[in-house]
């Protein structure tokens, strides 16, 4: 924790350094160290990015496009997809200049050499991960919420507490899972899944009472993934704030110039417009 | 000086690992001392599941084995779709990759939602393994009893004994103990095959490590599972060698006689 917080203070030193070094921070993101030309890259030219096949909705958009299933990373369409053209817009690469490759989640923090330059795939930070790779700014603050079958008993639940009579299933690695464990603390102990597909499957034989799964997933699973599924509720944040970052080899300074392309983004409204284009749906009940 | 042998044959491929330029990053990665503290106490205790599937499984798997490899030997045109059940028994189940197995019965028959039929997964983890295991043993037991020259079987019943006590006194004890390292063999697949039964939600000793390791995007909690199934395996492989050791000693020992 401590050698997290130095590095944030180390970072921080750097940018107000690069902010000084490059005059005013009114100039636009591709310049100095983060000059198009100066950026570390994978290949040159062009920027590479990776995401886990299938990319879902509403995080990716578009038509399947092979080697990629339900969507096409490279569409621009879904959030993270928006998102990624955005940063590279700010970072000088046109639509063709991005390059996408799937990579599943367990080999994005692989030791060695990264095949890409960074990684989407709704991955939280936690200080534990951020030992081993280097993560952007938020570009999504993220609610977890249950997901069940509709008129089950769990769908009445209105309170967390209520929940610890249920047996919940989530993906493996995924803050879902953390939170169940952490927050819930069930008294069964909770099913752990390779993918939200397996936690379905599971929900609909009767194995599990409920799924966890971060909300925008949860709209995506109700509306096309269960045949009579409801959002038994969204739960509340416990902990430190819950963000999605974009991950990076460890080190790579090309971290700084994505946050700088962020920060831009968060300040002009485009991050707060393509969250309301995506991810925007109907309210779900708050659980308490 | 096969100590000196070993010692110095294994010294230079530490070194090479070591010195290998990514070195550090695998060692940070698949060798943290503090993570694997944290994490060994977890995957410990839920390697105990995978112990308690491997026996329960171990016990079904031997008596439906024998089953299945003794109405494979059944003689006479009457017991034709008996032959035919085992053959296309073990056919199939040797066949099929038991993870798909696992997937079809854990999430398909339990959507079945046929009443009286239980949905726990790790019931039908461990039916998956039972009905593959089976398949691959039945094989064994089979190798075992015909090897038993057809000789022995005739002298027994020239003596007076019923074909079931030929086959039970006779050619049984004969075949079982020939094929005691096959079948310890076999289990050993098994034990690491247990690890299968966590697609279905169960947290077993490979799912613990694979949740500890996406908690520090640290691969040290395989280590620790890898670890475990060793001390298991490992005693089990030595003791295999030991019994085949034995067990030629003894031929040997009836030759010189």
């Amino acid at each position: 924790m401590r050698a997290a917080i130095l590095g944030l203070a180390l970072t921080s030193v750097v940018l107000v350094l690069a902010a000084t070094a490059t005059g005013s921070p009114a100039e636009p993101a591709q310049s100095g160290s983060c000059a198009k030309a100066n950026l570390n890259l994978v290949e040159d030219g062009q920027l590479s990015l990776a995401t886990d096949n299938p990319a879902f909705p509403p995080w990716w958009g578009g038509a399947a496009k092979k080697p990629w299933e339900v969507s096409n990373p490279a569409s621009g369409k879904g959030y993270e997809s928006a998102v990624a053209y955005a940063v590279a817009k700010q970072l000088g690469f046109s639509k063709a200049q991005v390059e996408w490759s799937a990579v599943p989640f367990n080999n994005s923090f692989r030791p060695g050499n990264k095949p890409f330059d960074f990684y989407m795939a709704q991955v939280s930070f936690a200080p534990e991960r951020a030992k081993n790779v280097s993560f952007s700014n938020s570009y999504y603050f993220v609610n977890q919420a249950v997901v069940a079958n509709a008129g089950t008993p769990i769908s009445r639940v209105r309170t967390v507490a209520g929940l610890r009579g249920y047996k919940l299933g989530a993906q493996v690695g995924t803050t879902s899972y953390n939170y169940i464990t952490r927050f819930i603390r069930p008294s069964q102990s909770a099913a752990v899944y390779d993918s939200n597909n397996d936690a379905i499957s599971a929900l609909n034989s009767g194995q599990i009472d409920g799924i966890v799964v971060d909300l925008p997933t949860a709209f995506f699973v109700v509306a096309v993934q269960l045949d009579d599924g409801t959002i038994v509720g969204k739960l509340p944040q416990r902990g430190p704030r819950e963000r999605f970052g974009m991950v990076f080899e460890k080190g790579n300074t090309l971290t700084r110039c994505v946050n700088r392309a962020l920060n831009r983004l968060w300040t002009n409204g485009t991050i707060r417009s393509l969250q309301r284009k995506y991810l925007a749906r109907a309210g779900a009940p708050d659980l308490r | 000086m096969a100590t000196l042998s070993t010692l110095v044959f294994v010294g230079l491929i530490a070194l090479a690992v070591v010195k290998s330029p990514g070195w550090d990053d695998v060692k940070q990665s698949f060798f943290d001392p503090t993570v694997f503290r944290e994490s060994f106490p977890d995957i410990a205790r839920a390697f105990l599941l995978n112990v308690r599937i491997f026996l329960i499984a171990e016990v079904f798997i031997l008596i439906f084995a024998l089953v299945i490899a003794l109405l494979r030997g059944l003689p006479g045109p009457v017991f034709f779709p008996l032959r035919a059940f085992a053959t296309i028994y073990s056919d199939f189940f040797r066949g099929i990759p038991t993870i798909l197995l696992v997937y079809i019965l854990g999430f398909g028959v339990t959507a079945l939602q046929l009443p009286g039929v239980p949905v726990s997964p790790i019931f039908w983890g461990t039916v998956a393994l039972i009905l593959v295991y089976s398949a691959y043993v039945s094989e064994v037991y089979r190798a075992g009893i015909d090897s038993v020259h057809p000789s022995q079987e005739a002298a027994a019943r020239s003596l007076g004994l019923t074909r079931f006590a030929a086959l039970r006194h006779v050619v049984l004890p004969q075949a079982v103990r020939r094929v005691i390292p096959p079948l310890l063999n076999d289990f050993i697949g098994l034990q690491k095959d247990t690890a299968l039964v966590a697609l279905l939600g169960v947290v077993e000793a490979f799912r613990q490590s694979q949740i500890d390791v996406s908690g520090n995007f640290n691969y040290t909690p395989y280590i620790c599972t890898a670890i475990l199934f060793l001390a298991l395996t490992v005693p089990m492989t030595r003791f295999t060698d030991w019994l085949i050791a034995r067990d030629r000693m003894r031929q040997l020992a009836g030759g010189m006689r």
